[in-house]
Formats: structure tokens, sequence, C-alpha cells
């Protein structure tokens, strides 16, 4: 079967199908469902980092008129006794919090209360005249001076590659002819999606729940729901059909989840908690990070020794853990590389998983050293890279699906004008202004997962398509619809995709760049099982145009089925739907690596690829830097949708303009208290930070990384974008700074 | 002698309501709720109008931008009851009937959002900004926008989309004069 190319088809720049609803408002987000007799949640985080709880004095709050109930350690009903019931799709090894169970305080703005009441602004008041008396231990939240403590963790989280050398990297270093050793630090960043962490739990006649949840995976925290509360499985169905943004802190069950639902099931009524800005500094953030590192290279620039080593912060509770290190000795072409991962444990949240996990830091941290060595070499920067250009993963030593990362160089470079950088620092000036230009590398991982998609065409022609897949500003609706679209060729007006709700068919959480392969994947095998049922439905009609040719012979295009090589045999679905005398056919169907007819899972590395160049643009008095023109090429396999796509990048670039630059979650150590938990302090890039950001995808077309030859896109904007920006403040000013974010204060 | 006068803070009265009056996307509604209810509050919790996002509750990201009386506020930062006969438009009552108001449009084309929640803050505030006339360049557009955060970085799109309905009113304009 085959289709012609329309404006909704695959590779074309489709506008959003959920844009007309997020415009005009009717987009609803988990706190915006409306119940009768909601009660509204209130939470009361705790003031001290490390303690106990001695006193709750709730008279006063108790008072305030429309108050229901308060829920703390005391008074809230049974919950799950064992770790395992706690622990989600995505935990770490550990003890996973749990808000309201005893009187131990584990850090600071940790839950102590929920007041619930009939209006947001009675909750409020109350919560506001809660007291709560504190019995106080010394809290240690300073990452910088615990590094001595930093320790091998002794059960590894699931999914996470062991630290990967090879060889005899000290020996190799040892004798090298250059030697670059360099120690950078990354601040700790929290995600600060625009809409804040809020459940809203619908308790229905029966006593089932609906969860409307800000959440990455429905089905995850579903399962998790069933397992703390002992829930019947057909009693709670867990719903996110809009996420107002969450860059990795929705991926676990968080405890507004967990109290919304504790709520409802105590009062047998509606109930919603949503979080205050001040608050969501109070579950996950991407861990403060230390990265020592120490290169060596022959006279010309190869790679010699590579010895990466890297600390990141985890709570006292569980271990968190990312792949930061593997990317450093992962990226080069070296015959000696050594790496090792460490923790350190504060008395704070436990860290998670922030865009491109690991990599946002350890890539862009190591691509630093690789500056660093290219001028202790005397090379350029891009020269560098391409004299010690991977062919193979350097880890495995397989050969990559596909690495169009030299023409990502190439083009990047060529429409940025890099063949005209003066090597030397401080040599471009503009009035005031000094003038760098970097550049760096990113990497990411490609991976597909096992996912399931239903497909439904009703009578009217009319189809129905729906995974239990999340949409996080990602474009998914829209790349299902256009996948469906293409493959029964039907406009996207006659479809209808379905997501965002548990009780869909199986999908993975929306999570380290593989939902577009994966649920593309399951969408193309459903929609193609459906076109054969269609097609073997139209052979059945009497006087079938079909009788005699196979499914190969025939298209689906306008909504017909054609045969290709007499386009006057034909016939319409709704056709063939009425003539058959079906009211709906409807199939599901499972894409996963290693099922039939997937993509072969041989030894192979799979991985998206980028090549960053930046322009900054320094005050030479004031240190303020501005990054007047960024240009990233992206070798990330087909491009389902160039429109989305883009805004992917540009979304990871301007996260990564924030690394480089502005975001620092600040700590008051003596008080393990979150100092700038607020948008006023905690500066994220606006809309007069950005100027031109030039996104290229790189032609790279791969049979073999996942069915559509997609490699996904959330992550790789963020990937070294940093990097390629702390490349030309120091081409500015000749200014090393070691530390990110570089504020103006490291400058002058 | 008068009697000692007390250090105690007065009991929080909770009891107290307010009567005023709004025009909401151009219908009246007359309300009796208490004075510290926000002008964003009232409109999500109150009219189930919720496109008016909270994004931070202190005026700090510009989620809940809407029109009052056509100027663009932090719809958070506003007390309701301060408010009594003012016109609001929120994103609900921009569009006309199912057809897009052209900033509406332009967002959708340019795909100037990703997650859609700071949107209807970044659109009123376009249309705040296009009412006091000083959108004339994209470097005044960048500058007049930076109020409204977007942490999915669709800034650059939201910045084509804003100049393209501004350069639209500009031809508009010209060909009516």
């Amino acid at each position: 079967m085959s289709t012609s190319t329309t404006a909704s088809s695959i590779g074309q720049p489709l506008s959003r199908i959920d844009g007309p609803a997020k415009v005009t408002g009717r987009a609803k987000y988990a706190a915006e469902h409306a119940a009768d007799g909601l009660a509204y949640g209130w939470v009361v985080s705790s003031a001290i980092a490390k303690g106990k709880v001695k006193a709750i004095h709730e008279e006063a709050a108790r008072a305030v008129p429309g108050v229901i109930e308060i829920l703390t350690h005391k008074n809230r009903p049974h919950v799950a006794w064992f770790d395992r019931s706690y622990r989600d799709q995505v935990a770490p090894p550990g003890e996973p919090f749990r808000a309201l169970y005893d009187d131990e305080i584990k850090f600071s703005f940790q839950p102590l209360a929920l007041v619930l009441a009939k209006t947001l602004e009675a909750a409020r008041a109350a919560a506001a005249l809660l007291r709560i008396d504190y019995i106080q231990e010394e809290p240690n939240t300073d990452f910088e001076n615990s590094l001595e403590k930093a320790y091998v963790p002794p059960k590894k989280r699931s999914g996470i590659p062991a630290p990967a050398s090879r060889g005899d990297a000290q020996k190799a270093l040892d004798e090298a002819h250059l030697k670059v050793t360099a120690d950078y630090a990354s601040a700790a960043h929290h995600h600060n999606p625009m809409e804040m962490h809020a459940t809203t739990v619908i308790y229905g006649s029966d006593g089932a729940l609906t969860v409307y949840d800000k959440t990455q995976g429905s089905q995850n925290v579903k399962s998790y729901l069933v397992g703390v509360f002992g829930l019947a499985n057909d009693k709670v169905t867990v719903r996110n059909p809009y996420v107002g943004g969450a860059f990795g802190s929705g991926l676990r069950p968080h405890y507004q989840v967990y109290l919304a639902t504790m709520a409802a099931l105590y009062l047998k009524r509606s109930a919603r908690v949503t979080l205050t800005r001040q608050q969501m500094v109070s579950h996950v953030r991407r861990p403060e990070t230390f990265q020592s590192m120490a290169l060596g290279a022959s006279e010309a620039g190869g790679l010699q020794s590579i010895i990466n080593s890297a600390v990141t912060a985890t709570s006292t509770f569980e271990d968190y853990q990312e792949n930061v290190v593997n990317w450093g000795v992962g990226a080069y072409r070296c015959a000696d590389a050594a790496a090792d991962y460490k923790l350190v444990a504060l008395d704070t949240p436990t860290p998670g998983d922030m865009r491109a996990p690991g990599a946002a830091t350890g890539m862009t941290l190591f691509e630093c050293a690789m500056d660093e060595l290219s001028y202790a070499v005397g090379v350029d920067p891009l020269q560098l890279r391409l004299l010690n250009y991977a062919e193979v993963d350097p880890i495995s030593g397989n050969p990559f699906t596909s690495k169009a990362l030299r023409e990502a160089y190439d083009i990047g470079a060529e429409r940025f004008g890099w063949g005209k950088r003066p090597s030397e620092p401080r040599a471009m000036r503009d009035g005031n202004e000094l003038t760098g230009w970097g550049m760096a590398t990113g990497m990411w991982d490609a991976t597909f997962q096992k996912t399931s998609a239903r497909a439904r065409i009703s009578a009217n022609g009319g189809l129905e398509v729906a995974t239990a897949a999340s949409d996080i500003g990602t474009g998914t609706y829209t790349i299902i619809a256009q996948v469906a679209s293409e493959t029964l060729g039907l406009p996207t007006a006659n479809i209808d995709v379905k997501i965002g709700d548990s009780d869909l068919p199986a999908s993975p959480i929306e999570g380290g760049s593989w939902m577009a392969a994966s649920s593309s994947a399951a969408v193309q095998l459903a929609c193609q099982s459906l076109g054969t049922r269609l097609f073997e439905a139209a052979q059945d009609l009497d006087g079938s145009p079909f009788k005699d040719i196979k499914f190969e012979a025939v298209s689906f295009n306008d909504g017909r089925i054609i045969a290709k090589d007499d386009p006057s045999r034909f016939l319409s679905i709704t056709d063939i739907m009425k003539r058959a005398d079906l009211p709906s056919l409807e199939v599901v169907e499972t894409a996963g690596p290693g099922l039939s007819g997937m993509v072969s899972q041989v030894k192979k590395a799979r991985a998206t690829h980028s090549a960053i160049f930046a322009e900054v643009k320094v005050d030479d008095e004031l240190g303020v830097v501005r990054v007047t023109r960024i240009v990233v090429a992206v070798a990330a396999g087909r491009i389902l949708n160039p429109k989305t796509a883009r805004s992917q990048i540009m979304g990871g670039v301007v996260m990564g303009m924030g690394m480089a630059l502005h975001e620092e979650s600040m700590m008051d150590t003596r008080f393990g208290r979150p100092m700038n938990h607020n948008f006023a302090e905690y500066h994220i890039p606006v809309n007069a930070d950005i100027h031109g950001i030039d996104v290229i995808f790189v032609e790279e077309e791969d049979k073999e990384v996942s069915p559509l030859g997609v490699k996904g896109l959330g992550e790789i904007g963020i990937v070294g974008t940093a990097a390629a920006i702390a490349s030309a403040v120091f081409h500015a000013t000749g200014t090393r700074v070691r530390k990110f974010p570089i504020t103006l204060d490291k400058l002058i | 002698m008068p009697p000692q006068a007390t250090l105690q803070p007065a009991a929080p009265a909770f009891d107290v309501k307010v009567d005023f009056s709004l025009t909401i996307n151009g219908r009246k509604h007359s309300f009796s709720v208490e004075p510290w209810v926000t002008l964003l509050d009232l409109l999500r919790e109150r009219l189930d109008l919720t496109g008016s996002k909270k994004g931070c509750d202190h005026g700090q990201c510009g989620a809940c931008t809407v029109l009052v009386d056509g100027k663009r506020i932090n719809s958070c930062l506003k007390l309701a009851v301060t408010l009594d006969g003012s016109e609001i438009t929120t994103i609900e009552g921009l569009a006309d009937g199912d057809r897009l108001h052209p900033l509406q449009q332009a967002f959708v084309e340019h795909d100037a959002f990703q997650c859609g929640y700071c949107t209807p803050g970044q659109i009123c505030s376009a249309q705040g900004l296009i009412n006091e006339g000083r959108a004339r360049t994209a470097a005044e557009i960048r500058e007049l926008m930076s109020g409204n955060l977007c942490r999915c970085g669709a800034y650059t799109n939201i910045v084509d989309a804003v100049e393209e309905v501004v350069r639209q009113g500009a031809l508009h304009k010209e060909a009516a004069e």
C-alpha cells in the first residue's frame, strides 16, 4: 500500500492539531477539571530541612470557615507498608518518599500537612494558620563541601549504563605529549514547567477515581496509586490529556497526586491539590554536578587518553543516578579511557531526570574540556573534533545505525561562517562588546520502546487512533495524526487522536526522546493492520474490484482504496463499511524492538548527534553576556514534522542558554533552605534574551534505528549548547569559567 | 482610665463579602465574594474560565495575563473587588465564534507554543501590547513581551507571530486610510 503526499503526510510542517484548543483556552490542564463539591487542598511545607515534627497546632486553622479536614501523619488513612509499593517505573534504588507517613523530616519544604477546604482561599488562609513545632537537626545540603564523602552507588539504577572504561587511561595519559586537566561544575536546576504540579481527583458515585494529574505517564501513575492505596485496577483511571510542560519533572508520581488521592479516598469526595511555585522546589531537580577531566593528546591533537570522573547529588533516601560520564568517554575515538561516577547524599528531595539527564551536564562539561584542549594543541575547536571523529561507537566498538555528525559539522559551520573565526581570544570587538565564537558537539541516545496502539474506523469514515502516550508540548498528537493520515490516506480532519489516558493501549512514559519513534511505530502498525482488514472486507463484497489483486497492489488515498495500476478501480472506505454492514472496525497492535517485523536489534550503536555554533557579545567592563546567534545542525534520522521538530530543538537550545548563563538553584546551606524558589530569582531565559536560533536538520536515512527511521528530538537541543556558549565566552574574553552558570560576576 | 490596649492582633474575620460586578468577555456578572479573592482565582475557580493560567501567583511569569479595559495586567496580582465595573477580556473572549482571533491563528501557524500553558497569557499580552501601539519592531516585541515566560522556549516563534499580526494590522490601517 502507498499514498500520495498531502499537507498532513509524514514530513510535512502540519500545524499542531491541538493548537486551536491551546490558543483558545479550551485545553484543560490537571488543575482545571471541575467537580461538584470539590475539596481544595493546600500543602503545608516543612520550615526545616532535617529533624522531627514535635507538634502540630491545628485549632486556629480548623476554625477557618470552610475548612473540611486537615490531614497529617497523625490522622492519615492507611497506606502501603512496603517500599516496593511506592516504586514507580523510573524510581532509583532506595526508599521512595512517602508524604505524611511519619514525623521524620528529610528535606526543607517536605509536605507535613494537607489542609482541605471548600474554597481555595479558605484552604490557603487555614494553611497559613497551622503552626508546627520542630525538633531540629543539622542538615547537610552543601554539595561542594561534601565531595570527599562521595560514594559509588551500591545498587545500580535500572537502565543506566555503568561507567565504561577501556585500556589503561592513566598510563596513556602519563605518556601523552599534551595534557589538559579541568574540573568543571554545574549548578542544580529546577525544571520549573510553567504549569505547577497539580492533581484533580474526581470521586465517582461508585467510588471510582478519575485522576487528572500532571504527569508524563498516566499508566505509571496509575500503577503507583493502585500499589500505594490498594485500589482495584478498574477503580482508577489516570488522565493527562494536556500537560503544561514537564521536562522530566513529571516522570515519577509526585506527592501532589498521592495527597489528592488520599484526600479523595478519605473524604469520599473530589479533591484537588496544586503546588505553589515555591513548593516546586520540593520534589525534583537536575542534580548539582562536578566533573573532573584529564585529556591526553598527541602533538597534532589526536586523543590518547580520557579520564572522566563525575559526582552528582542525591538524597539521603534514594540513590538517583544518571549517565554522566559515558558521553565524554564515548564521543571521540580514543584507545584508552577511564570513567567513574559517584554520588553525594544531601538532605534534599531526590533529584531526577531533567531534559537530557546526564548528557546536558556530562557531555556539556566534557565539551568544555575539549575546547580547552583545542587551545592547548593550537588547533581550531571544530578541527579537533574532526581529527578525533568516531566512526564506530568508542565504548562498544559497534558501528552506528547512522551518524551524520560530520555532515552536521560541515553544514553548521558553513551556515555560521565558522571559517572566518580568528583563532585568538579577544580578537573581535563591537564597540564596548567583545565578540566570541564557540562550538560544541551534542549527543543523545536514539531508543525505541514497546508501545501498543488501537485504530478504529467508523461507518462514516472517521478514524480514531489511541495509545496511552503523553504530549507534554512535544507534538505527539500531531505526529500520530500524520502517521495515521499517511498510512490510511485520510485527512487529519477525519482523525481523532486519543492519548493521555491510562485506559488506552500501553505506552511508555514520555521521556528519553523515545516517544516519537515508539508511538509512530505502533500507530503505523495498527493503521496498516486496519488497512488490511478494510481491504479484506472490500475483497469479500459482491462485484469487488479487488477480487483478483493482492493487498500490495492497492494504495490508500482520499479515503479510498485504489488499485495502483488502474485508478478507475477503487472503493471508498465509507462504501466498504456500508456494503459490508460494518458499524466499525478495530485493531490493536504492538510495536517494539525484537518483535516480528520490527527493526533488528543487532549490535549497533543508536544515537542522535548535533553540532552547535554560538556567537556571544560580552560587555568588556560589565561582563554582561548576550547570545546573539546560535546555529544548530541536528542529525536525528527522519523528521516527522519539521515545524514541531524545529520547536523541540529551539526549546532545548533556549534551556541550554539558561544552563549556560542563568539557571542556578541556590541553597542556604546553613539551614538547608532553597533561596531562589520563584521566577523572580531563579532566572530562565526571557524573550529579550533570545535572538537568532537557526535550526538545521541534516539528512540522515536510517532503516535500523526504529521502524520509521525516527530518532527523537526532545533532549538533543540542550546537549552541548552551554559548552558552545562557554567556548564563545572564552573566545570573546580570554576568561575561562569552569562553573556554570556563567554569571557576570565570574567575568569581571 | 481607658482600658489597656491589647497587643494581640484582631482575630481574622473570614465572613466578609463584597458585592461588585464585572463585564467578562462581553457578559455582565454580579458577584458577592471575599475581598481577598484575586481576579485570576475568580475566573478559574468560580467561573470555570480556566484559560487564564496560574504559573506563579506572584506576578512573575505572565501566564495569568488578561485585558482590563484593554490594558494587559497580571490577574493574579489584582483583587477582583477592586475592578468593580471593569471590562475584562480573557483568552476565551478573543475568538469570534469558531473563527480564531488573528493572534490565535498566527500562534498556531508559527508554532508559537509547545505545551500551551503560557499561551493564553502570551496572546492576551500581545493584544495588550498592540493596544499600546508600541510593537513596531521585532526588538520592541522581544523587550515588551519579556514579562511572559515560556519554559518551552518558543520565544522566536512568538515574536514572529506577533510581528505578523502587527504588520497585517498596519496594512489594514493603510488600506482604510
